[in-house]
């Protein structure tokens, strides 16, 4: 188990920049979730923690000791492919063995030890077969047993789930969770799913073009994102987003006007939940009258789009059957705590509310 | 049988003649015919005059009771195939792979066109320049390495080690197909193995023994039946650089069918001896089959899937 700590990491591939400098520290035992779009550079991290790939410049160190140099085979991380990239030519025992076999341990104990994991991860039935044998979940703890083996200081996860199906998931999502707690190792998990990382680290890092955008858990990503990117890539259905200008204490968003409770100037972009919009809310700002467009019933809540004042909008109501219809005249209103504003120019969210 | 069935048959079979027609010919030509008339010469007596004068078996006759080279051209023949598979078509063409997929790819790209190269010239080229390589006068490339750099007389290699020559030059063209046949196949196998296997303890023999050697299986065995069948039947380099001497020392069974044919005249008893050699070849093919197990490469894979 280790501590493990970045300091301005960095990573170019001749000029173009994967990772532009990022400063991160993961407590031992923890479990922390890197969320972000494809091509964000939380694989490329992914790899330089793996002794993969070279940093550019900065520091990684495991327990304080810097590991730019030491190569992967010496890092004792054990990793979990997208792809499981289990050998073909080998059995399950013989895949979940091998990375014993480059450490001064007997044949017996290292069979004792691989039997051990494969019974964690409850794939001690399958032990013969083949990786071409294997259904994808099977495969994936297949791969889990393989990278816990040898008892690494760091387990990384690099999409793990991605090519499994809805049910699958849930049920990995958690059998992974439970390793975790029952081993103590620290984890890192890369994902582009929301619910994947928030589900199932206790603290979530987004990145966004090789930055961390915010670091915090599943509440201060929603509660309060620290920048519009945040804001949009964690909540679904996603955050309506309104271009607005703030002047004299009045925020402008296409036909609609909003007062202020703080002193704000400019350009300002107005974030509303789908959640957080509702229909004939006591104490609610910016009420519109609004026309729903399209209804989208989601099982236990029901998607509206409307055309409000601000623009084309959408909200989610509890309940399965919908109580509005297309065409329907409904008067929208959110809790004025529940708008987050944002300077348009930085991305960053701005301390100001609007006025109740 | 309706008006309009009986056109659409008439112009399948047109078809049919229009594009399978062309190859067809030409398989016949150059493939079934051959072995006709091989098979038809190798029961004749037909010789300088190329007149057939009666149907016999004294070629066969001949061929295993009274031809002493014969022997001796299979023994050459046999050293010459496996040492240029086992040392140059199969082994070396996997170090070559294996490197040059190691290095960084501009470089590795640069040594397999070197590598090409000979393949790209004519033969005859190819065979002059190993000539001059192994000129036993003191100007031959060899001779000014080991004159010079080694300080030591000059060797008459083509003389002395006649069967190292043909080895060699026939090695040294013959590893460019297995080393690019090996290195796609390296390239091929998924880069997410390599990175699981570093991380798992591998060092850089480790990885080739447990993850490139396990995908190359296929493409070894499949190159050794190829190469062993290619080398069973050519022999223009070696007509070219030794013509099968000194004396029968380089012929190799398809050169001595070919100077019995062409050399002495005797053309049914070339026939009869390339029938011989066509069964060789069956006989090592089927055995290596067998050996590498290949029916199991052709079969559909038997892969649950859940």
């Amino acid at each position: 188990m280790a501590r493990i700590e970045l300091k301005n990491l960095r990573k170019e591939w001749g000029g173009a920049i994967a990772v532009a400098g990022i400063d991160l520290a993961i407590e031992d035992g923890a479990f922390v979730a890197v969320l972000g779009p494809s091509g964000c550079g939380k694989s490329t991290t992914l790899m330089m923690l793996a002794g993969i790939y070279r940093p550019t410049s900065g520091d990684i160190t495991f327990d304080g000791a810097r590991v730019n140099d030491v190569e992967a085979r010496g890092r004792n991380v054990g990793i979990v492919f997208q792809s499981y990239a289990l050998y073909p030519n080998m059995t399950v025992l013989e895949n979940v063995m091998f990375p014993l076999r480059f450490k001064t341990i007997e044949r017996t104990e290292a069979e004792r030890r691989s039997r051990e994991v494969a019974t964690l991860v409850r794939i001690d039935g399958l032990l013969d077969r083949r990786p071409g044998q294997l259904s994808g979940g099977q495969q994936q703890r297949v791969a889990l047993a393989r990278a816990l083996v040898k008892r690494p200081h760091l387990l990384l996860l690099d999409e793990p789930l991605s090519n499994l199906d809805a049910g699958l998931r849930l049920t990995m999502r958690t059998e992974i969770r439970r390793i975790q707690r029952e081993l103590g190792v620290t984890t890192i998990l890369v994902t582009h799913d929301q619910v994947e990382a928030t589900t199932m680290a206790d603290r979530v890092v987004v990145m966004n073009s090789g930055r961390v955008e915010q670091q915090g858990t599943a509440e201060d990503l929603y509660e309060r994102p620290a920048t519009l990117f945040v804001a949009s890539f964690v909540g679904s259905p996603p955050i309506n987003l309104f271009d607005g200008h703030a002047a004299g204490g009045m925020l402008s968003v296409n036909e609609a006007r909003l007062p202020l409770a703080d002193p704000v100037q400019g350009a300002v972009v107005l974030g509303l939940r789908p959640e957080s919009l509702r229909v004939n809310g006591s104490g609610d700002s910016g009420r519109t009258i609004s026309r729903i467009s399209a209804v989208e019933p989601m099982g236990r809540e029901v998607l509206y789009t409307a055309d409000s004042a601000f623009g084309v909008i959408r909200f989610l109501e509890a309940g399965a059957e919908p109580r509005h219809r297309e065409s329907d005249d409904v008067p929208l209103g959110f809790p004025p705590a529940s708008a987050l504003l944002f300077d348009k120019d930085s991305g960053r969210r701005l301390d100001a509310r609007v006025a109740a | 049988m309706p008006v309009f069935a009986r056109a659409q048959l008439r112009r399948q079979r047109i078809n049919f003649a229009l594009f399978l027609g062309p190859a067809l010919v030409l398989l016949f030509l150059f493939f079934v015919a051959p072995i006709v008339i091989d098979l038809f010469l190798a029961f004749t007596d037909m010789g300088r005059t190329l007149a057939v004068g009666k149907f016999t078996l004294e070629n066969f006759e001949r061929m295993f009771t009274r031809d002493t080279r014969l022997l001796g051209a299979l023994g050459v023949t046999f050293i010459f195939v496996l040492a240029t598979l086992g040392i140059f078509n199969v082994t070396f063409a996997l170090l070559l792979a294996l490197v040059t997929t190691a290095v960084p790819p501009r470089l590795g790209a640069f040594f397999r066109a070197v590598w090409l190269l000979p393949r790209m010239s004519p033969s005859v080229v190819y065979a002059l320049l190993w000539l001059w390589v192994a000129d036993p006068n003191e100007r031959g490339l060899l001779n000014q390495i080991v004159m010079h750099v080694f300080d030591m007389p000059p060797i008459d290699l083509r003389n002395n080690h006649p069967l190292l020559v043909i080895i060699l030059a026939n090695g040294f063209i013959g590893a460019s197909l297995g080393m690019l046949i090996f290195t796609s196949a390296i390239r091929s196998i998924p880069e997410h193995l390599f990175h699981a296997a570093r991380v798992d303890g591998a060092g850089s023999l480790a990885i080739v023994r447990y993850i490139t050697l396990p995908a190359l299986r296929w493409p070894i065995s499949y190159m050794t039946i190829h190469q062993t069948l290619s080398l069973l039947v050519s022999f223009e380099y070696i007509l070219l650089i030794t013509g099968g001497g000194p004396f029968y020392d380089t012929t190799v069974f398809s050169l001595y069918a070919y100077r019995r044919a062409f050399e002495s005249g005797e053309y049914a008893y070339g026939a009869a001896l390339s029938l011989i050699l066509v069964v060789i070849g069956v006989l090592a093919a089927l055995a290596l089959w067998r050996l590498m197990d290949m029916k199991q490469l052709l079969q559909q894979p038997r892969i649950e899937v859940h």
